[in-house]
């Protein structure tokens, strides 16, 4: 009895004032959009599965960076060092004890916890040492930053851990793809095609789900307070630095899970996934799709990433300007997100029908 | 019983001594007026009560308990709340939202419900619930503010200026409504330059003035205080006071 109430309970938090679409309309659609990424694998190849795993891999981060700056307010311009510490992590474990027996699995939560950890330390004098606003953004910053310089010079074989090599700019390479051990039979090893496809469709969902029930819990409501007006949510009793320590190390954890999904997708982690460009475009993909949103941050990540990817065939340089103008266009015309903007008119005429 | 007291409150900027040895006591179930001419410290007064500053010496002393190294968060735990001068709510979020914020500390699900959509009816802003506060009037955030610094169910409310922009109607009726708090047993020290709110609900009035203690009594008393009414009031006494 009480293991239900806590679910309805739960479910109800799926709904709530820091979430856009509710009722059965935004619960058709959203099914309606997930049974057409459930159908998408059979309408094409193989190759196009595994790209789009990887559009995938990054939406994590992403739906993090929302939790942190989106619904905190605190503008994180590092996350791209936990994507990095928890690549690297995956490797370093994956490459000393193998990929067996299932210990892909463990190593990539040893690794997201890893990055928790490291976001748990640096959140702590952060947030304790009340460094705030563009302060915060420029030590996040200056964090990946700096990884990113130094594992650029690991490049020697005196920089090891253990049968790992750190290889410099050129990066880490050939940890183990994600195994499923499988009782009896051959371990089930996720290459990137339609079984990861699936798997990351389904911990997307999850992910996603939980965000929605968090960001719309009591926690959550706090959350929003402080992005509001963290002098009136101090002077209502909410010691903010926790609650602002515990969604930087939540949306952490997702930048460690995107880098190890990144990891194990393609065998490899380079330290320009911690460097000034791979930092950046999360910031983009946030504020473009909407950042107080997490359906119009999945949307416009998802929009802008596989956008990036086709324009990339043209020219990487291209593509990167063409984003940086995005952004200026966001921040001058739709603050709230493009993504947002073109949302809230649809939402609106959705209540007033009902 | 003094609910709250500070034993020679000192605090500098610099150079710059903004309250001096400052000892001031507020009884249980006291209606306390903190008056003064600009740059008096009556801010910073409260600010230090708050935690919002740290005093540069002195001590302050809240239910027998020196608080004065406690962190704001566990000063509000322990039964103060405040209403700033300008509107301390959260903007972007509706006005049950904001409610729900402040009171979610002590209660859950539908009795939470229910004092949410009690204290809208109390606050009259019934029919504004999924209004966005920051579109209310001027006057209506600043009820829904003392709205939510009183779901807190302080011990010690502190008012900065709880009448400031509104009609004298408007400060006719906040008069009422703090006296009716008190009347609940909530023992209130506010900041208000307004005489005509300070004579309606003041059961002592403090003056300050270059940060130290220049008065304190009874309106009555002071209003009669003639170096009161030349530093303050203007000579003429009826003379308005400005912020």
């Amino acid at each position: 009895m009480a293991r239900r109430s806590l679910i309805v309970r739960l479910a109800s938090r799926l709904e709530g004032p820091q979430t856009l679409g509710r009722g059965p309309l935004f619960w058709v659609g959203a099914l309606a959009v997930l049974a057409a990424a459930i159908a998408y694998p059979l309408l094409t190849d193989s190759y196009t599965v595994g790209n789009t795993v990887y559009f995938f891999n990054w939406t994590f981060m992403a739906l993090g960076l929302c939790v942190i700056w989106g619904y905190g307010g605190a503008l994180s311009f590092g996350q791209t060092a936990f994507f990095g510490i928890a690549g690297y992590s995956y490797g370093v474990i994956t490459l000393n004890y193998g990929g067996d027996y299932g210990l892909t699995l463990l190593a990539t939560l040893a690794a997201v916890a890893v990055a928790a950890a490291t976001a748990a330390v640096l959140g702590y004098f952060l947030f304790f040492g009340r460094i705030g606003g563009v302060f915060f953004g420029i030590v996040t910053l200056a964090v990946t930053l700096v990884l990113e310089r130094f594992m650029a010079q690991t490049a020697g074989p005196e920089w090891h851990i253990g049968a790992a090599r750190l290889n410099g700019f050129n990066g880490m390479s050939g940890m183990p793809q994600l195994t499923i051990p499988w009782p009896g039979g051959e371990p089930f090893v996720l290459m990137p095609d339609v079984p990861l496809y699936y798997v990351v469709l389904g911990l997307l969902v999850v992910v996603y789900l939980a965000l929605r029930i968090f960001v719309n819990s009591s926690f959550g409501n706090v959350l929003v307070a402080i992005r509001e007006n963290p002098e009136r949510a101090t002077m209502l009793g909410y010691d903010i630095r926790k609650y602002q320590l515990g969604a930087f190390v939540i949306g952490s954890s997702l930048a460690g899970l995107s880098g190890v999904l990144y990891t194990t997708w393609g065998q490899y982690i380079t330290p320009s996934s911690m460097g000034l460009t791979a930092a950046s475009l999360p910031i983009v993909w946030v504020a473009v799709g909407g950042r107080s949103d997490l359906t119009t941050t999945l949307v416009g990540t998802l929009l802008l990433i596989s956008g990036f990817q086709a324009l990339t065939i043209y020219g990487s340089q291209y593509a990167l300007v063409f984003m940086g103008a995005l952004l200026v266009l966001t921040v001058l015309a739709a603050p709230r997100g493009l993504v947002m903007a073109l949302a809230w008119p649809l939402l609106r005429r959705a209540r007033e029908v009902r | 019983m003094a609910l709250l007291e500070t034993h020679k409150l000192n605090k500098r900027f610099g150079g710059l001594q903004v309250t001096a040895d400052v000892d001031f006591a507020i009884e249980v179930g006291e209606l306390h007026c903190l008056i003064g001419p600009n740059g008096a410290g009556k801010s910073t007064f409260f600010r230090l009560i708050l935690g919002e500053h740290r005093p540069s010496s002195g001590e302050i002393v809240y239910a027998g308990e020196d608080i004065t190294r406690l962190e704001s968060h566990d000063r509000i735990r322990r039964g103060i709340s405040v209403k700033f001068q300008v509107p301390g709510i959260f903007k972007a979020l509706s006005v049950a939202q904001n409610l729900e914020i402040a009171l979610q500390h002590h209660l859950e699900g539908q009795s939470l419900s229910g004092e949410i959509r009690r204290q809208l009816g109390f606050l009259n802003l019934a029919a504004d619930a999924d209004q966005m506060a920051g579109n209310l009037s001027h006057g209506q955030k600043q009820w829904l503010e003392i709205g939510m610094a009183t779901s807190l169910k302080p011990k010690l409310l502190l008012l900065d200026e709880p009448t400031a922009g509104m009609s004298p109607q408007e400060t006719h009726a906040t008069g009422e409504m703090v006296r009716a708090l008190r009347d609940e047993g909530m023992t209130v020290l506010a900041v208000e330059h307004d005489m005509a709110f300070v004579r309606q609900t003041a059961t002592r009035v403090t003056v300050l003035h270059f940060g130290r203690i220049f008065a304190q009594g009874s309106i009555d008393e002071i209003m009669a205080d003639d170096r009161v009414a030349e530093i303050y009031l203007g000579k003429g006494h009826g003379a308005p006071a400005h912020g």
